[in-house]
């Protein structure tokens, strides 16, 4: 399994780096035909990120040193020589070298002979930035800013309240200042044959047809809404579980796209799709060790609170961040099951994933926008059915379904067959 | 005028003083009620009324409903590192064999998410490829609770390394002593286990090892090692023989280590041109009714005495010269006939014998070496038994004096299997050291100071040589459950060694077997061929053991035959629900052992058997004496039992280890003096009777041929099919026509020309009633286990099972003779009364019966909620979901296979068989849901093995190929008895079968059209 993993870094190691050769060619070309003198923090930014950010991190230690103002703890020149071809200097013996070397457990630093003395400098600059420490007025600014908008609507309520308000007065006002002039001038309400009309609501009492009507009204509406209830016991639709690890589809799937199927491996051969092993999580989270996408301060989603739930995960696989290595400790996590089926229901992942190619939102909804995870569809019996009456069976590039395909559509002249043509509403497919 | 007559309920009212009428003419009930009714003496002050009860019931009724629906918070726990070939949801399958010193098999287990959940045949190894009942329910013992689940000394758990270091430092002490230390195994076929014992005994040098097999092969290892010089027991295949004469021997039972029915059935099927079909011919001369006598196609039923007369006038017929035996005319006949037709077969022919006689064994040998048979393999002969009776007889005497100071037993229960097991027992008490490897707390481990856990074989590494030149491998395909410790593993650490018993093996595989072949491979396959063979040459001279057997002497009183059940075996696994519940392919007894015995001698010793009106079968308790010994046991009165003979299976009567509801029948083993499986005992009646859990009532077919359609071969060879396997007809405006015919339909039908149809057919020819296909489909399918108490009420679950049919004449053809003259109603009454009894050497056919997935199926017509239905690929789909439990649809079907939930069979107390803890039902297949109380269940023909066979095909963009469907039955059934496939393919096999002339439906005329087709046996008379 070890093997595995290391390979599957270095293997992401690699593709990164591929991918990113042409913008580094690109940027090199553009910082000599610009300027070489003064190094650029930004342009040193990139090719940190491109190059040294998979094994560091600028002010704490991950596969390498942490890089915060390495500049200062070695020589120009050594540095030069060593980011370019590290594995010579050991080699040769270099003190500071070998020295750097077993502290790290003997963990070779990749080479990077394309990257010009420029480059270095631009990255060193960027490694020694220090970035001005925000002034206290700004940030009380920004403070201040995310209540306001929310501020002015409470005006504009109080506002229209207080004109309501008015509006009521005067209304009451002019009608006491009409009935005193109506007094002034004599003129008398009639009221007389209002008082020998039937209350409304007597009159209704008095007619059995309306009470007939309402009555079976109300009771058939109280057996719509006592069915309903009845029906939708056992439904979990929008079942929301707080999960031990805040885990955001809505930033995997959504934010960085990752492709479901990358984790839920299992959907696309097994009845499960499968909540993935750890080690999956590993596969990226051992270079992720904190967030810094966007926040959502009014749910409390800050960086640290993301940060604080990745170190969650280091501590369910046993990951030392500070040794950068797996103790052994390891403490499964108990997720919370969201979707249930109930036992006498048969459903596999592998029919609709990879033969029938349905997308996974078609039954789980947005999950990329989801930051919590829930229960998009009803998963009832008719919402399947429905689907299976109206969805054609994906036939094309299968030789399973040539044949019959073909012998179907001439016995029934129809190019297109839906599954519930092919069986799929026959009890004994689900039920066993 | 009034009637002044008084009438008067009690002598008191006749008192006119007496107040007493009076008062109790007021009141409803003459006594007050209990002050203390619903635990208050405060009641009658209390201010709640019985209403606000009621209320208060009713709305606490409600609200625990409605918090019911509530549903529960599941959780799901991933890997923490997820092994590279585990998938969740797909199974895996690990090749590894079975070694019990009882039963051998190459296997497949397959695997869910880590866990063995059923057993399947590895048909690509070439010898004990086929999975027996109790293998395939091996997979169960696994997760047996009553497992000892660490090592203890005295009872109280103890570490590993405790319990190592004492016996070694014991050990040593012992050796320097020069005291004498026995290691007790079963038979070890295993070549790296023999190294291992070998280096054991260096180190220990005052160390025995002594070979125990529970049930002895003794004479005939004997046998062979004085005809060919080495001691083994010849390999078989009977797939080459054209006549086989068997005296004795239960050649589809257990005989010489089984595993010979999958060749038998194949030669048992008629092939070649019209009209000139061949099949073997089997005789087969037994006391007991077995599984081969019911195969055979002349059956004689004989003593142990008669079957050595037998022996010797077969030798004699074979090599023209006569001995003189007490033999009747008519068997004397028999033998000169089956002489010449064995001469005739020549090579083909075999004389196989199950006598536990040397002298037999030799002639039988003897014999086939004249014929130059080459059903028989001297060549490569198998060591699966090795057992030596007289050794261990010498050694409980040994034991017993407290000359061997120290025992070491693994994989033998000797205290429960001895014949003198106090003798035994009293002897292991005295020793300084006893330690006993076992996985459960038997009645060995009882009396051990030490008890060592063993793993189940699906825990364990393992080898095995089968026969000359062919290995097999045994590997792990569970972490194990408990802490446990291999048997070798720990004679490794005593032998202060520091490698492992895999790597073990795994050294001795590659310098001295594989010969350069990979051991992953080997591991792979689970089995590896080598070109090693014997060159045995025979040197027996047997002209005066002929003259011996020819004189044998009849036994005084009645010959008890001690035999093994198909489902218990040796007893090893009698702990194993499914197996308890197997109903025994010929008594069709579930859950107890019996005394078998014949009509003529049970009416001549009191012995009874009764029918209850409700279908319940009672047996007279009958006392079987020997040597003073006397042990009680229930008596089944068994057609085709030889007359002055009785028999009582092994297994039965465990008690130490076992839960309570298995703790069933008699033990034999006290019986078993000698180690002789006859013996001569005296039986009387007593008493009490015994009820039986029996799953068979009707034991006759009473000649109606619809159900079993059987013919001779001469017959089959030379008449049209319309004469033996006529279609019934039916009469439409005064015109017959077939019952199958379009115009005699009035159902409509689905098209099923496009997609599946699949089809199962029963070859009756080849089904030998083994049972295997029954408890496949118990592990497949998740079929509950009822119990003794309601199976008897004729509650059994079996979704498949094995109807077993006995003539009432002698043959199947005499009784279709007797009612087609019957003419008369008193004469039919008569007449099928009489015909309910079985004839007393009757001709016996088996019949798996399933659900028949009828297209017209009459029980889906009565559903009132359809939760019975048909699909287009022919099953018959059972909703359970749906079912309401009716049981419309059981009574509506003609054939009987639709099993009712009538409680809740799952974590329920009152069925504590392995439904109930967690540990058994980490057996259950997960694609198949567990039914609930109160619902029907049947035979699916495996729709969700079929629908995974489709769904891989699609996954991959492929047709599916012949053979790639199966079902549970078809799978196990090693027989080619049972075939299953898609009709719509023109190339399948299935298809082939359903044009076959044999082919018929069970009960065609009643126009179900099954999916189900069964083809005719042929006797070859």
């Amino acid at each position: 399994m070890k093997v595995e993993f290391n390979h599957q870094l270095t293997y992401m190691l690699e593709s990164s780096f591929l991918a990113k050769l042409p913008l580094l060619f690109f940027s090199l070309c553009f910082s000599v035909v610009l300027n070489a003198q003064e190094p650029d923090i930004q342009k040193g930014k990139s090719l940190f990120n491109a190059n040294c950010a998979a094994c560091h991190k600028l002010n704490k230690r991950a596969v390498g040193p942490a890089l915060a103002g390495v500049s200062s703890k070695y020589d120009k020149e050594w540095l030069y020589s060593w980011i370019k071809n590290s594995t010579a200097m050991v080699k040769s013996g270099d003190a500071q070298a070998v020295a750097i070397y077993e502290e790290y457990n003997g963990s070779v630093m990749t080479s990077f002979p394309q990257l010009s003395d420029e480059d270095i400098d631009n990255i060193l600059a960027y490694t020694d930035y220090t970035p001005p420490a925000p002034a206290a007025g700004t940030q009380a600014v920004e403070v201040a800013a995310a209540p306001e908008s929310s501020a002015t609507n409470d005006l504009i309520l109080a506002v229209l309240m207080l004109v309501l308000a008015a509006l009521v007065t005067m209304l009451f006002l002019v009608n006491k200042t009409l009935r005193k002039i109506a007094a002034a001038n004599g003129v008398e309400f009639m009221n007389k044959e209002k008082q020998s009309r039937t209350p409304l609501w007597k009159a209704y009492a008095q007619n059995p047809f309306l009470v007939f009507v309402t009555v079976i009204f109300l009771l058939l509406s109280s057996a719509y809404v006592g069915y309903s209830y009845i029906m939708q016991v056992g439904i979990d639709q929008g079942y929301m579980p707080i999960q031990p690890i805040h885990y955001s589809h809505k930033i995997h799937a959504g934010d960085n796209q990752i492709e479901c199927k990358y984790c839920h491996s299992s959907a696309r051969v097994s009845k499960h799709s499968g909540i993935p092993s750890l080690n999956v999580c590993m596969n990226c989270h051992m270079n992720i060790a904190e967030y810094n996408g966007e926040e959502d301060l009014e749910k409390g989603y800050t960086k640290e609170f993301y940060t604080n739930e990745i170190k969650k995960l280091y501590k369910a696989v046993g990951w030392d961040e500070q040794t950068q290595s797996y103790t052994g400790d390891t403490q499964p996590v108990k997720w919370i099951r969201i979707h249930n089926l109930p036992d006498f229901v048969y459903f596999n992942h592998a029919q609709h994933v990879s033969v029938a190619g349905i997308e996974c939102q078609k039954c789980h909804g947005p999950v990329e926008e989801m930051e919590i995870m829930y229960q998009h569809s009803s998963l009832t019996m008719g919402w399947c059915i429905n689907c299976h009456r109206e969805t054609n069976v994906k036939v094309k590039d299968n030789e399973y379904y040539t044949k019959i395909h073909e012998e179907l559509s001439k016995k029934y002249g129809v190019d297109k067959l839906t599954a519930a043509q092919m069986g799929g509403l026959e009890c004994g497919k689900c039920h066993y | 005028m009034p009637n002044q007559k008084k009438y008067w309920k009690s002598e008191v009212e006749l008192n006119e003083q007496s107040t007493l009428v009076d008062e109790l003419s007021q009141k409803e009930f003459a006594q007050k009620l209990p002050e203390d009714l619903l635990g208050s003496t405060e009641l009658p002050d209390s201010d709640t009324s019985r209403r606000d009860f009621l209320k208060y019931m009713g709305f606490s009724t409600a609200a625990a409903t409605l918090a019911a629906c509530e549903g529960p918070v599941n959780t799901s726990i991933p890997y923490v590192i997820q092994p590279e070939q585990i998938i969740p949801g797909v199974a895996n399958f690990y090749a590894t064999t079975i070694v019990d010193g009882f039963d051998t098999a190459s296997i497949l287990i397959k695997t869910r998410e880590g866990r063995p959940i059923k057993v399947e045949n590895n048909p690509d190894a070439p010898v004990h490829n086929t999975a027996n009942a109790r293998v395939q329910a091996s997979v169960l013992s696994l997760y047996d609770s009553m497992r000892v689940q660490g090592p203890t000394q005295a009872g109280v758990d103890v570490s590993w390394e405790t319990l190592e270091s004492n016996v070694r430092t014991q050990l040593a002490q012992m050796a320097d002593a020069n005291e004498e230390v026995v290691l007790l195994t079963p038979s070890l076929a295993s070549p790296t286990t023999q190294q291992l014992i070998k280096k054991f005994q260096v180190k220990y040098p005052n160390v025995t090892h002594h070979v125990y097999d529970a049930i002895s092969d003794t004479a005939a290892l004997n046998a062979f090692e004085k005809a060919y010089g080495k001691r083994a027991l010849p390999s078989y295949d009977f797939s080459k023989a054209t006549c086989i004469v068997s005296i004795g021997a239960d050649i589809l039972g257990d005989w010489q280590g089984g595993g010979f029915d999958a060749g038998y059935s194949k030669s048992r099927i008629p092939k070649g041109k019209a009209g000139k079909a061949t099949m073997s011919k089997h005789y087969q001369f037994e006391a007991n009714m077995t599984l081969s006598g019911a195969n055979a196609d002349h059956r004689i039923p004989t003593t142990a005495t008669q079957q050595q007369f037998i022996m010797a006038a077969l030798y004699g017929e074979l090599t023209n010269i006569t001995y003189p035996t007490p033999l009747s005319d008519a068997i004397k006949k028999k033998v000169k006939a089956i002489a010449a037709e064995l001469k005739a077969a020549g090579e083909r022919g075999i004389v196989v014998t199950g006598l536990d006689n040397e002298d037999a064994q030799r002639a039988a040998l003897a014999i086939n070496h004249q014929l130059g048979s080459k059903v028989i393999d001297v060549n490569h002969a198998t060591q699966l038994r090795q057992g030596d009776a007289s050794v261990i007889n010498q050694l409980v005497n040994n034991v017993n004096s407290g000359k061997v100071k120290g025992i070491i037993m693994a994989g033998v229960n000797p205290a429960y299997t001895l014949p003198n097991a106090e003798a035994f027992v009293a002897g292991l008490k005295k020793a300084k050291l006893s330690l006993c490897f076992s996985m459960k707390n038997d009645e060995t481990a009882l009396h051990c100071q030490w008890v060592a856990a063993t793993p189940h074989y699906l825990e364990s590494w393992g080898d095995v040589e089968m026969k000359t030149g062919h290995y097999a491998l045994t590997q792990p395909t569970i972490r194990p459950l408990f802490n446990t410790k291999q048997f070798q593993d720990v004679l490794l650490s005593l032998s202060e060694s520091s490698s492992n018993y895999k790597d073990t093996i795994k050294s001795y595989w590659s310098s001295n077997i594989l010969g350069g072949n990979s051991f992953n491979d080997a591991l792979h396959d689970g089995y590896f061929v080598s070109k090693k063979s014997d060159t045995l040459r025979y040197r027996d001279n047997v002209e005066a053991l002929i003259q011996r057997l020819a004189r044998a002497k009849a036994v005084s009183g009645l010959e008890l035959h001690l035999y093994t059940k198909t489902g218990i075996g040796d007893g090893q696994q009698a702990n194993n629900p499914w197996l308890q519940e197997f109903p025994d392919p010929i008594s069709r007894v579930t859950w107890d052992n019996y005394l078998t015995v014949s009509k003529a001698d049970a009416e001549a010793l009191g012995l009874k058997n009764i029918n209850q009106s409700d279908g319940a079968l009672d047996g007279s308790v009958a006392e079987i004496s020997l040597n003073g010994k006397i042990v009680k046991a229930p008596v089944l009165i068994q057609p085709g039992q030889a007359k002055g003979t009785v028999g009582l299976a092994f297994g039965y009567g465990k008690t130490a280890g076992m839960k309570s509801e298995m703790q069933v029948g008699t033990n034999a083993y006290p019986l078993y003096t000698n180690f002789s499986p006859v013996q001569s005992v005296s039986v009387t009646a007593t008493k009490d009777m015994h009820e039986f859990a029996c799953t068979q009532l009707q034991n006759t077919l009473m000649g109606r041929g619809e159900i079993v359609r059987e013919t001779t071969l001469e017959i089959f060879n030379t008449k049209d099919a319309k004469y033996w396997n006529p279609m019934t007809q039916v009469s439409r405006d005064h015109v017959e026509i077939d019952v199958t015919a379009k115009e005699a339909d009035m159902w409509q039908a689905f098209d099923r020309s496009i997609g599946h149809h699949f089809n199962l057919s029963i070859d009756l020819n080849a089904c030998t009633g083994c049972g295997a296909c029954v408890i496949a489909c118990h592990a497949e399918n998740n079929v509950p286990i009822v119990g003794k108490r309601e199976i008897r009420k004729s509650r059994d679950m079996h979704w498949l099972r094995i109807d077993r049919y006995y003539s009432s004449e002698e043959t199947f053809k005499e009784d279709l003779e007797v009612v087609d003259n019957i003419s008369g109603l008193s004469d039919s009454l008569s007449t099928f009364g009489k015909m309910e009894d079985p004839s007393a050497n009757p001709e016996v056919t088996f019949q798996p019966v399933m659900c028949q997935h009828c297209n017209h199926a009459p029980c889906e017509t009565v559903c009132p909620v359809a939760a019975s239905s048909h699909g287009r690929q022919g099953q018959n789909h059972m909703a359970y979901n749906r079912c309401v439990g009716t049981r419309y649809c059981a009574n509506n079907c003609p054939y009987k296979v639709r099993r009712f939930n009538w409680f809740l069979y799952n974590k329920n107390d009152e069925f504590d068989y392995y439904m109930n803890d967690d540990l058994g039902r980490m057996v259950l297949n997960p694609d198949v849901v567990v039914r609930s109380r109160g619902v029907m269940e049947k035979c699916s023909l495996c729709i969700q093995m079929t629908q995974k066979t489709i769904l891989d095909a699609k996954l991959e963009g492929r047709e599916i190929k012949d053979g790639e469907f199966q079902t549970a039955c078809s799978n196990a059934c090693g027989n080619g008895a049972l075939s299953f496939g898609d009709i719509n393919d023109k190339e399948s096999h299935v298809k082939q079968l359903t044009e076959d002339k044999r082919m018929y439906h069970l009960l065609e005329s009643i126009g179900t059209k099954p999916n189900v087709m069964y083809q005719v046996k042929v006797r070859n008379t």
